[in-house]
């Protein structure tokens, strides 16, 4: 979506068997590397990120990269994903930008059950 | 003291009965059943089932009123989520985390994460005390000063050697407050001590200024 945009965007996967659902239309980045680790990180050019979003399927790599993002790295915009809505609240009032699919999932549910 | 341990693997178990024979009320919170069950049949009581990260497990383990929370998983993520849930959701006074890699050590501290523990950085600590290419040992630091201990083993050909302390190029922002003397023992130096060869220097000093230290003493 946001290559699509025009963005320049960077993917880090440490598996890049992930890598084949992009799109062959894809202009950006693939980066095999973990998105724990700092030289990854340089790598993908982290310094020179407006944003970076962390989406892996653990919450607590999200939570950590994106604490590596903001704290060390500075990057302007941090958003992470956090399944556990409990621990997505408590990170969000750490002042972290979050986002629970679980939430948002189930309020979307609770909205169509509402007509 | 009331104490959690985070992690049921080899260092959750024997920390756990090591805390436990010195009398501390101790929790050892794991995640997988088996493992629990296992752990429960060797430990007693102390073990309970659950995800140490998840604010939930941490309320029913009585994270309130826990001195102590220490995160000891085989995941650097796993610790570091566990300490700040402990910290920032029950204001656990103390936290520490054990590191896989030790470069994650200044995040974890900038996060709330009171110590933490690498096992590579205690391994490292013992290879330098014994190579002499790396003779400034770190020995505590000091995290809310930004300060530093650490100890420096003055070799023979070090520019130091007869030189009184109040001569050498210190940087500024440090202090050497024990001189553990081959033959004396330990020491409380004055500007007057002389150093001499085999000395062990124990100094406080500001982060960041350990090479300075060292060429004060060694001349590189």
């Amino acid at each position: 979506m946001l290559d699509g945009e025009g963005h320049k965007v960077t993917i880090i996967d440490t598996d890049s068997y992930s890598f084949r659902r992009l799109p062959s239309s894809f202009q950006g980045t693939a980066l095999l590397g973990n998105g724990l680790s700092q030289a990854s990180l340089q790598k993908a050019g982290i310094k020179d990120a407006d944003v970076f979003i962390a989406v892996t399927q653990g919450d607590n790599r999200n939570v950590m990269a994106s604490q590596i993002a903001k704290h060390i790295f500075n990057v302007p915009k941090v958003i992470c994903r956090i399944y556990d809505p409990i621990r997505e609240e408590m990170y969000h009032s750490l002042g972290l930008e979050t986002i629970s699919p679980t939430r948002v999932g189930a309020k979307l549910i609770r909205e169509i059950i509402g007509r | 003291m009331y104490i959690l341990i985070v992690g049921g693997g080899e260092v959750g178990f024997y920390l756990a009965k090591a805390l436990i024979s010195e009398g501390h009320e101790v929790l050892l919170i794991e995640k997988d059943a088996r493992e629990t069950r296992r752990l429960t049949e060797e430990l007693g009581s102390v073990v309970t089932r659950g995800d140490g990260c998840e604010a939930a497990v941490l309320e029913e383990a009585g994270a309130g009123r826990a001195d102590m929370l220490a995160a000891v998983t085989g995941d650097d993520e796993d610790n570091l989520v566990a300490c700040q849930v402990a910290k920032y959701r029950f204001n656990v006074p103390r936290t520490i985390a054990r590191l896989k890699n030790p470069e994650y050590e200044p995040l974890f501290s900038k996060l709330g994460v009171d110590v933490t523990v690498s096992g590579t950085e205690l391994i490292l600590s013992h290879i330098e005390r014994e190579v002499p290419t790396h003779p400034l040992i770190p020995i505590l630091k000091l995290d809310k000063g930004g300060l530093e201990i650490v100890e420096l083993k003055v070799a023979a050909e070090a520019i130091a050697v007869g030189r009184r302390l109040r001569d050498l190029p210190t940087p500024p922002d440090s202090l050497v407050f024990m001189i553990i003397d081959k033959t004396k023992g330990p020491q409380i130096p004055t500007g007057d001590t002389v150093v001499k060869a085999g000395d062990e220097v124990v100094a406080v000093i500001k982060q960041g200024s350990e090479k300075a230290l060292r060429a004060a003493f060694t001349g590189s």
